[in-house]
């Protein structure tokens, strides 16, 4: 017995001692960028940008904010948050309304339907990009923030609708049936007795959606023009060929963009998780 | 990052699952606008755009003016292009390296945090943090971390290694691997959470029977653990390839496929004769090549799924 116990706290400290330090190398890129976007200029001058901090100063943050030049990075921040959330509703309520049809009715060839959807969602974006810029430009919505909103409901539509369609299926008959014969109708079976089961499912893939649309940057580079409507991913890249010697300042405008999805993430991490998984491993 | 790819398994299990139901028979219109909103703005966005991708490869068109109908001009121009050669040999190596190694670590992860104990919550969020930052802000972080006398440069000089001081991101032999780490690292959590799962739904008796009739951990890792995990093993392959044929925000912020194209990829060299060099045509037809390979990609990946299902 004692010796049973003494083996596994030496395992249980081997574990640790092979995992601390892999996990803090792992995330060596984010403590650097952090320690880094802390320094003042004249410190990375005279102690070089990989020496040891001799200062410790958020002008690097303010720096970033008003982006002399760039529109600054708090309305970088807003504009990401006036795309993210529009697409993140819009996106998940029309795909589950797809979802909810192709579930519950007899919709003719509706796994086909399924199928391509999903397989549209599969395309590299770069495929549609020179159409999508084309549309949106006689659209007459170029450089406005309708357009990474709509191109991205598009393109996320085929995913969540199979994730959500999937989901759905899983939910007993029983259950709408008996609305349909009480009387219930369509609209009312769907918002008032589908869509509270699939709150939890909702939960992460809104989760996951703001993630992905928050980090989007092809379709937004493409469609927006100008430094009022960049995104905070589109900013930061002009900021960084602005800022090219400012590294400092360019360590806080990309702390500044984790923060977003770095909360949503500590806050919804187990539903993010599970979101990932859904629909891929039972 | 596609988890977009993630569930092309599901339908072929949930079939056995889940019989077909027998529905509400009469289908009401307002289901029907149901399906058609979000069918309509998928076909608007996406299938369109991606027909017109395929009729403008066929163009010589520089947005502007008219089209000309070049027929395969831009495929035999593509033959001969040295820039395009070079996007395609480096997408090679990048969905060899970038697939390769994140499955790996991906695996070697989840089978180090499989177990529930102490910590391992912890250890388990680190890894998948860089996750959910986007790959420009991760493109930033490994920015700052490769700078000609930056803090890995010095790390590695103080722990003895300084022979190993690079230029990171400008050496043509070496640029592309800089920025392959940078990708792993951003995709290994996503693949670590996915083997997990795999994990948790292996069959834990196999491995306690496998451990009594005395099997090392090796063979218990090659002959009982890993046969289990065939299926996650395909949606994954799924998901790195897919990604590997999509990688353009981290290498646009990092390099824009230089220095002189050492870390060009088909997107990079697509976006670029697209968006820079106006070839509005020739580049649909290296989009067409993205899509062909994907899709070619996916459709032998699915056959095989369907294979292990039967």
């Amino acid at each position: 017995m004692p010796r049973s116990s003494r083996s596994l706290t030496l395992r249980r400290s081997r574990f640790h001692l092979l995992m601390a330090p892999i996990s803090l190398i792992w995330c060596l890129p984010v403590i650097f960028t952090v320690i880094v976007s802390f320094r003042s200029f004249t410190d990375i001058i005279e102690h070089g940008l990989g020496g040891l901090p001799h200062s410790f100063s958020t002008a690097a943050y303010s720096a970033a904010i008003s982006g002399v030049g760039t529109g600054g990075e708090g309305r970088a921040l807003l504009n990401s948050t006036l795309i993210t959330v529009p697409t993140v509703v819009v996106m998940l309520l029309l795909s589950s309304m797809a979802a909810f049809a192709l579930s519950r009715y007899q919709i003719p060839g509706r796994r086909a339907i399924v199928a391509v959807m999903l397989t549209g969602n599969l395309l590299p974006p770069q495929v549609l990009l020179v159409p999508v810029v084309r549309m949106v430009q006689s659209l007459g919505i170029f450089n406005h923030l309708i357009a990474p909103i709509l191109v991205q409901i598009g393109f996320g539509m085929g995913f969540y609708t199979f994730v959500l369609y999937g989901f759905m299926r899983t939910l007993p008959e029983a259950l709408t049936e008996a609305a349909h014969i009480d009387g219930a109708s369509p609209v009312s079976i769907y918002w008032h007795i589908i869509m509270p089961l699939v709150r939890p499912a909702l939960a992460g893939l809104a989760a996951l959606a703001a993630t992905w649309t928050f980090s989007d940057f092809i379709f937004a580079i493409s469609t927006l023009q100008s430094s009022s409507t960049f995104p905070v991913t589109v900013f930061l890249f002009n900021f960084q060929t602005l800022y090219a010697s400012s590294w400092n300042v360019i360590a806080a405008g990309a702390v500044l963009a984790a923060l977003p999805t770095a909360a949503i993430f500590l806050v919804f991490q187990r539903q993010m998780i599970s979101g990932l998984l859904l629909g891929s491993v039972k | 990052m596609v988890a977009l790819a993630e569930g092309v398994a599901a339908p072929l299990r949930r079939r056995r699952l889940y019989p077909e139901r027998s529905g509400l028979r009469r289908i009401p219109l307002v289901i029907w606008v149901f399906l058609g909103l979000g069918t309509a703005m998928e076909a608007f966005w996406v299938a369109w755009p991606a027909l017109n991708t395929f009729y403008y490869s066929f163009t010589r068109w520089d947005g502007i003016g008219q089209k000309v109908w070049v027929g395969f001009g831009n495929y035999r121009g593509l033959l001969h292009d040295p820039v395009f050669g070079k996007a395609l040999l480096d997408n090679c190596i990048w969905v060899v390296g970038f697939g390769g190694l994140s499955l790996v670590l991906g695996l070697l992860f989840a089978l180090a945090l499989d177990k529930p104990r102490r910590g391992v919550g912890v250890y388990r969020a680190l890894i998948y943090l860089p996750l959910v930052f986007s790959l420009v802000v991760t493109g930033l972080f490994w920015q700052t971390l490769y700078k000609p006398s930056g803090p890995l440069d010095t790390l590695l000089s103080a722990v003895g290694l300084g022979g190993l001081e690079q230029q990171w991101l400008t050496q043509p032999h070496l640029v592309l691997y800089s920025l392959l780490v940078a990708a792993i690292w951003h995709e290994v959590g996503y693949i670590m959470v996915l083997y997990l799962a795999g994990l948790k739904a292996a069959d834990p008796e196999l491995a306690q029977a496998s451990q009594i009739d005395g099997a090392t951990g090796l063979q218990r890792l090659f002959f009982v653990t890993l046969p289990q995990l065939r299926e996650v093993n395909l949606i994954v392959l799924a998901i790195v390839v897919i990604d590997s044929l999509r990688t353009f925000d981290i290498v646009w912020v990092m390099t824009g496929g230089g220095p002189n194209n050492a870390s060009q990829l088909l997107s990079v060299d697509m976006y670029t004769e697209a968006f820079s060099d106006l070839q509005l045509g020739y580049a649909s037809a290296i989009a067409v090549v993205i899509f062909l390979l994907t899709v070619g990609f996916v459709m032998f990946l699915v056959s095989r799924m369907v294979k292990a299902d039967r």
